[in-house]
């Protein structure tokens, strides 16, 4: 019985950040699709300029608790939301906000990689500032090496800005949709399994990667892989059947987890 | 699982695989029959004339079609003008915008329309234009050929909207872009392969169409000086033509049933090089 009251510690200790704003503050989120009930009551603060992993079995609402971050769940007509959603202090949710506004503050990587087949390598990166308006060249230029660089691909393309997106292999292009999402400078990085359809090296190109963004970036990552989140995270939230059931340090979460479910599931006993 | 019923097997997989090859060849040969029939009977009647003279008079020689080569591609044009952009822009709205229900309505519409005899769209334009504007017109004639290609170019637009996969659209609205122009700048920028392919064809399709030219366009054996006047086309032409009692225009007729083939031929190749991406052939 005491375990049902506890409830899922919703602001860990962080430390250095202990006293800053969160980069994102979740009260009583709930999202369902029509009348299937996909995310239930989860409150959670996600620390900024952190990793954050959202872990759980197939179906288990984490990719939906990512995407109603930056409203992308939103693109199904059946979806509702109810809760409420602070981006640094922002709601995202308020009835003047558009959707558009919050997706450049909150950007997104996919799991399956995805530049633009009919644009060079160059024009992907630049393509949310230009269809957003931004014509000045010396700038799109200084930001196609900067966020290529971020990405820790520059090296690799530098010579060939200009050739197809889609003749990069399939981790490059994965780092380039990185660049992409990075080049409109968000607040937050979403990414939804990042790497779970690359080679175990260009996985951890990208994992070191992510350690790196973090200095300048408050990301959030979904992963199937256990040990993934165990090496990238600081935090670890454990969704199961649309709940959040336990949300702390990640290091808290794969040594002493509060909850047997918890503890059940990053130990591969079920899920 | 003896020997003999292997053999039998054998010879079932090698008799249905010959059947399907038979029937293949079948699907070619009205092709080549069409196209070397009129090889044979129209070649020798193509001259540098034929292309650049109007008709002359039963019994004097030489004249050509050039009014009615003129006259298809003016009547395609217009086609063109009207058929496109109602066309792509219906496609658009019932790949990314419309709610299910319309669009089952839309497309039973448009599937509807396909099937429409083309007469019948020619009696339509008849009432709704040459009637009210006293006479047969080029304008009558193109708009009856772009009212035909709505449909058509719609649907094959919605058909390949369709196979751009929604992580690139996922991906634009992930940057904050705005819908409007994730559709204009990524969707049917990924899909202006198909798009161009499905225009073609349209204009392909309705090219070698006589019955609604009737009494739209209606034919001119001279050159039409405005879109108010009647226009000569390849088919009408070849339709009087051919119907006539002269072994002369006869062989004129065959000669531009020719030339409206190699037409659709052209656009049917361009099809293939216009659209090779930028990045060179990939696909």
């Amino acid at each position: 019985m005491t375990e049902t009251n506890d409830m899922p510690q919703t602001t860990p200790k962080t430390g250095d950040n202990a006293a800053a704003i969160p980069a994102l503050a979740v009260r009583n989120l709930a999202v369902h699709f029509g009348k299937n009930k996909v995310l239930k009551d989860v409150t959670i603060d996600i620390a900024a300029q952190a990793v954050t992993a959202i872990i759980g079995p197939s179906g288990c609402g984490k990719s939906t608790f990512l995407r109603a971050l930056n409203r992308m769940h939103e693109l199904n007509p059946d979806a509702h939301m109810d809760g409420d959603i602070r981006l640094f202090g922002d709601d995202i949710y308020a009835r003047h906000v558009e959707p558009v506004v919050v997706r450049r503050r909150v950007g997104m990587v996919f799991q399956k990689s995805n530049p633009f087949p009919t644009m060079s390598i160059a024009e992907n990166v630049t393509v949310g500032l230009r269809l957003n308006g931004m014509k000045d060249k010396k700038l799109l230029a200084g930001r196609i090496e900067q966020s290529l660089q971020m990405a820790a691909l520059w090296d690799e393309v530098k010579d060939r800005l200009n050739a197809p997106a889609i003749s990069l292999s399939g981790g490059q292009q994965q780092r380039l949709c990185i660049a992409r999402a990075l080049a409109v400078k968000p607040e937050v990085l979403l990414m939804d399994e990042p790497a779970s359809a690359l080679d175990p090296l260009a996985t951890q190109k990208i994992e070191d990667l992510i350690i790196d963004l973090k200095k300048e970036y408050t990301i959030v990552i979904v992963t199937h892989n256990m040990q993934q989140a165990a090496r990238i995270s600081d935090f670890t939230a454990f969704f199961y059947l649309g709940e959040l059931v336990e949300f702390d340090r990640t290091k808290k979460i794969f040594t002493n987890p509060a909850r047997k479910q918890t503890e059940d599931y990053v130990t591969g006993r079920f899920g | 699982m003896t020997a003999s019923n292997h053999h039998w097997r054998q010879f079932k997989n090698l008799f249905m695989q010959g059947l399907t090859l038979v029937c293949a060849v079948l699907v070619v040969l009205p092709l080549l029959l069409v196209f070397f029939h009129l090889v044979k009977e129209g070649f020798g009647a193509l001259n540098w004339n034929f292309f650049t003279k109007l008709p002359k008079a039963v019994g004097e020689p030489g004249g050509g079609m050039a009014n009615a080569i003129a006259g298809t591609f003016i009547l395609l044009g217009q086609a063109a003008l009207v058929g496109v952009p109602v066309g792509v822009l219906g496609g658009v709205y019932l790949s990314e915008y419309g709610s299910s229900k319309l669009n089952w309505w839309l497309r039973f519409a448009a599937d509807i329309l396909n099937g429409v005899p083309s007469i019948t769209w020619g009696i339509v334009v008849y009432a709704l234009m040459v009637v009210p504007m006293r006479g047969p017109s080029a304008l009558a004639g193109g708009v009856v050929l772009g009212l035909m290609m709505i449909p058509l170019v719609m649907r094959t637009t919605e058909e390949v909207l369709q196979l751009v996969p929604a992580g690139y659209r996922e991906a634009a609205f992930a940057l904050g872009i705005p819908q409007w122009k994730t559709i204009v700048q990524i969707v049917l920028r990924t899909a202006l392969k198909g798009i161009v392919t499905g225009v073609l064809l349209a204009l392909a399709r309705v090219a070698g169409e006589t019955a609604p030219l009737l009494f739209t366009a209606f034919g001119n054996l001279g050159w039409a000086h405005s879109l108010k006047e009647p226009i000569a086309a390849l088919p009408l032409q070849i339709f009087n033509y051919a119907i006539s009692p002269y072994d002369d225009w006869h062989r004129q007729a065959w000669a531009g049933a020719l030339v409206l083939l190699l037409l659709v031929l052209v656009i049917n190749v361009s099809v293939r090089f216009l659209t090779r991406d930028r990045f060179g052939k990939r696909q």
